[in-house]
């Protein structure tokens, strides 16, 4: 319990740390940043538009630091994230509608590529020095290619050349509307099955190297040699030490999360899926601030809430970690 | 003090050879090119010929001259942010662990806060705030993606840092009253650079990939070639979709290599670090020729002896000796 405590206190502090740089960043912008903002705004500004900056500066640059500061998080704990600069509407009306698509697409395939990788992994750790060996090579090369460039070959290879996949979009948009209805949800899983195994196969070789060193160093272990020389049948065996092997691997995954979503939101712009990493990129390049920040913290603290997730299934899973407190 | 072996496994040598070959590049690379990068005097979307090895781009521009010309910024951003971000994590991961107390604390959290941030966003976030005239800086871009690439070296480091601190070829030169920089520099030093090197390889493969990112959704000048622009203007244009592959695959092709080459680097210096880890990369034949023992297969446990000179890699052969 204490423990949780701790890590809860750890992801607090990162997400303040988060808001404030998010907070000061504009700070820093030369010049005048309202009116900067002011002049990014397409098409005619309202007074609402202006308000909304002024008070996403904590009520106007002219207030002493401090309380634009307080009024900033006051806001924040309203669910005010400011106005987008470029779409016209509040940004967590935005956000709202994307989020749902990320949490989908990467969340699925997180899982799916953390699973598959740590099993492979500790089958390649078992048959360590045989032909699996010759896997380990591609295994890097995959590593090291970036995300999106592995998403854009199989875009153009297994959506465009050979029609096995439908691309583009979350769904058939020219066709369907969206519903409770099973055609929609059909076209949906459909038109997901690239982007997921596109960052399933670009992460997947990570997790999959890792498992494998642990898995070496636990197969040297007594109780491992104990158990064949008992005569258990190699399943148990190879359960026994995978049980083992993959603890670091989940005590490690508040990194890994984070590189893996970062990574696999830039998948969603090759794809146009409607998430949230492609409205990053929408709004980076229209230099839509307020928009840029909401999403940055969405982001950060969904990153957060999955590595806190990871946390209380490392604790299910180690026991004695529940005793004395990891340091 | 017994030299360092160099770890000689066909992974690095492999590795080296990719790395030493896109280094070579970096310094040189500009000068090879046939055309400059910005020439658009070439007719458009050229597939790849004799004239114009990788084609042409819409504008017209020879992919070969700029995948020559781009390799020296991407390189020298992410050696820059690889080797500051190293030189921070050597900081703090080193007074955290060898100084202890409410130093190692305070340190520790605000690595732990780095770990947990995810990187990119927050890169993407810093970047847009970003002046035109600094986004076309190396400099200032490594500057900013070491600021996110610390935190991992900073904690490996602290924790090996303070497993050595207390061991006893420590603990006695510290007894004999050597002084605290010859134990730092003679003892402790010399323990930590596998893992520094590990650690600097890692950092640059991030860097890579983080800077290569930030250029190809269009957060660094456009007037700066680097592999990052050029699949940055290839997906403005859309390549991808209209099947001319010649445009992004070769900077594609290339971050791949320099990637590889370097996790095929810390894959072997993993290997140093972990005995086991070497022991399981050979294949029955080479750990015979080794003379390393046999692992065992089978649920008995034949007492042999070990040769005088051979590496002790897996102690199972005497563990369960009766």
């Amino acid at each position: 319990m204490r423990l949780i405590g701790r890590k809860l206190g750890l992801y607090a502090l990162t997400a303040w740390v988060a808001i404030t740089v998010n907070f000061m960043l504009p700070h820093f912008m030369p010049g005048n940043p309202i009116q900067t903002m002011i002049g990014k705004i397409t098409g005619t500004v309202t007074p609402q538009e202006i308000n909304a900056i002024r008070k996403a500066f904590g009520g106007g640059l002219n207030r002493p630091l401090l309380a634009q500061y307080v009024t900033y998080l006051e806001q924040l704990a309203h669910g005010n994230l400011g106005y987008s600069l470029t779409m016209g509407a509040s940004v967590s009306s935005i956000l709202k509608s994307s989020v749902l698509w990320t949490i989908g697409l990467i969340g699925i395939s997180t899982i799916l590529s953390f699973l598959l990788g740590t099993v492979c992994g500790a089958l390649l750790g078992w048959t360590r020095g045989s032909r699996t060996d010759s896997l380990i090579p591609l295994a890097t090369f995959f590593q090291a290619v970036p995300y999106f460039f592995f998403a854009t070959v199989m875009l153009l290879v297994f959506g465009l050349n050979l029609h096995l996949f439908p691309v583009l979009g979350p769904y058939n948009e020219l066709v369907l509307r969206p519903g409770w209805d099973w055609a929609y949800i059909a076209s949906v899983l459909r038109y997901a099955e690239l982007p997921v195994i596109s960052i399933v196969l670009s992460s997947v070789a990570g997790w999959m190297l890792g498992m494998r060193n642990m898995m070496i160093t636990m197969v040297a272990e007594d109780f491992v040699l104990m158990s064949i020389a008992m005569g258990l049948p190699k399943r148990k065996v190879i359960w026994a030490a995978a049980r083992n092997a993959v603890l670091p691997s989940i005590a490690n995954l508040s990194l890994a999360i984070g590189l893996v979503v970062s990574g696999a939101l830039i998948v969603e712009l090759v794809f146009n899926y409607p998430g949230v990493g492609d409205l990053l990129l929408n709004a980076v390049q229209s230099q839509d601030y307020p928009l840029i920040e909401g999403i940055f913290l969405c982001i950060t603290l969904g990153v957060l809430a999955a590595n806190f997730l990871a946390d209380l299934v490392y604790l299910w899973l180690d026991p004695r970690t529940r005793t004395v407190a990891a340091p | 003090m017994k030299k360092l072996r160099f770890p000689r496994s066909p992974k690095v040598i492999v590795g080296l050879v990719i790395l030493g070959f896109f280094l070579l590049l970096m310094v040189f690379g500009p000068y090879l090119a046939p055309y400059s990068p910005d020439n658009t005097s070439f007719a458009p979307l050229l597939t790849p010929s004799a004239h114009h090895w990788f084609g042409t781009t819409s504008l017209g521009q020879d992919i070969f001259s700029q995948t020559l010309v781009g390799a020296r910024a991407t390189m020298v951003v992410a050696l820059i942010a690889g080797l500051v971000a190293t030189t921070l994590s050597i900081v703090i991961g080193v007074s955290a662990g060898y100084l202890g107390g409410y130093t190692d604390d305070g340190l520790t959290l605000m690595s732990n806060v780095f770990l947990a941030l995810p990187g990119l966003p927050l890169l993407i976030v810093i970047d847009s705030y970003l002046p035109v005239n600094s986004r076309s800086n190396s400099v200032v871009i490594g500057l900013i993606i070491s600021l996110t690439g610390w935190a991992w070296g900073a904690r490996v480091l602290r924790a090996q840092t303070m497993s050595l601190r207390n061991r006893d070829f420590v603990e006695s030169s510290r007894i004999i009253g050597e002084r605290k920089l010859r134990i730092m520099f003679s003892e402790v030093a010399p323990n930590l650079l596998p893992i520094l090197a590990s650690s600097l390889l890692f950092t640059i493969l991030y860097s890579i990939g983080a800077y290569v990112t930030l250029a190809y959704i269009g957060l660094t000048s456009s007037s700066v070639w680097n592999w990052g622009t050029m699949l940055f203007w290839a997906q403005a244009n859309n390549a991808p979709l209209s099947g001319e592959w010649y445009w992004f695959v070769p900077p594609g092709i290339c971050i791949a290599l320099v990637g590889t080459s370097l996790a095929l680097l810390n894959f072997g210096i993993d290997e140093f670090i972990n005995p086991r880890l070497r022991a399981g990369g050979l294949s029955g034949r080479q750990r015979r020729r080794l003379g390393m023992p046999r692992r065992q297969r089978l649920g008995l446990t034949p007492v042999n002896r070990r040769p005088a000179n051979a590496p002790r890699l897996a102690p199972t052969t005497n563990a369960v000796t009766p």
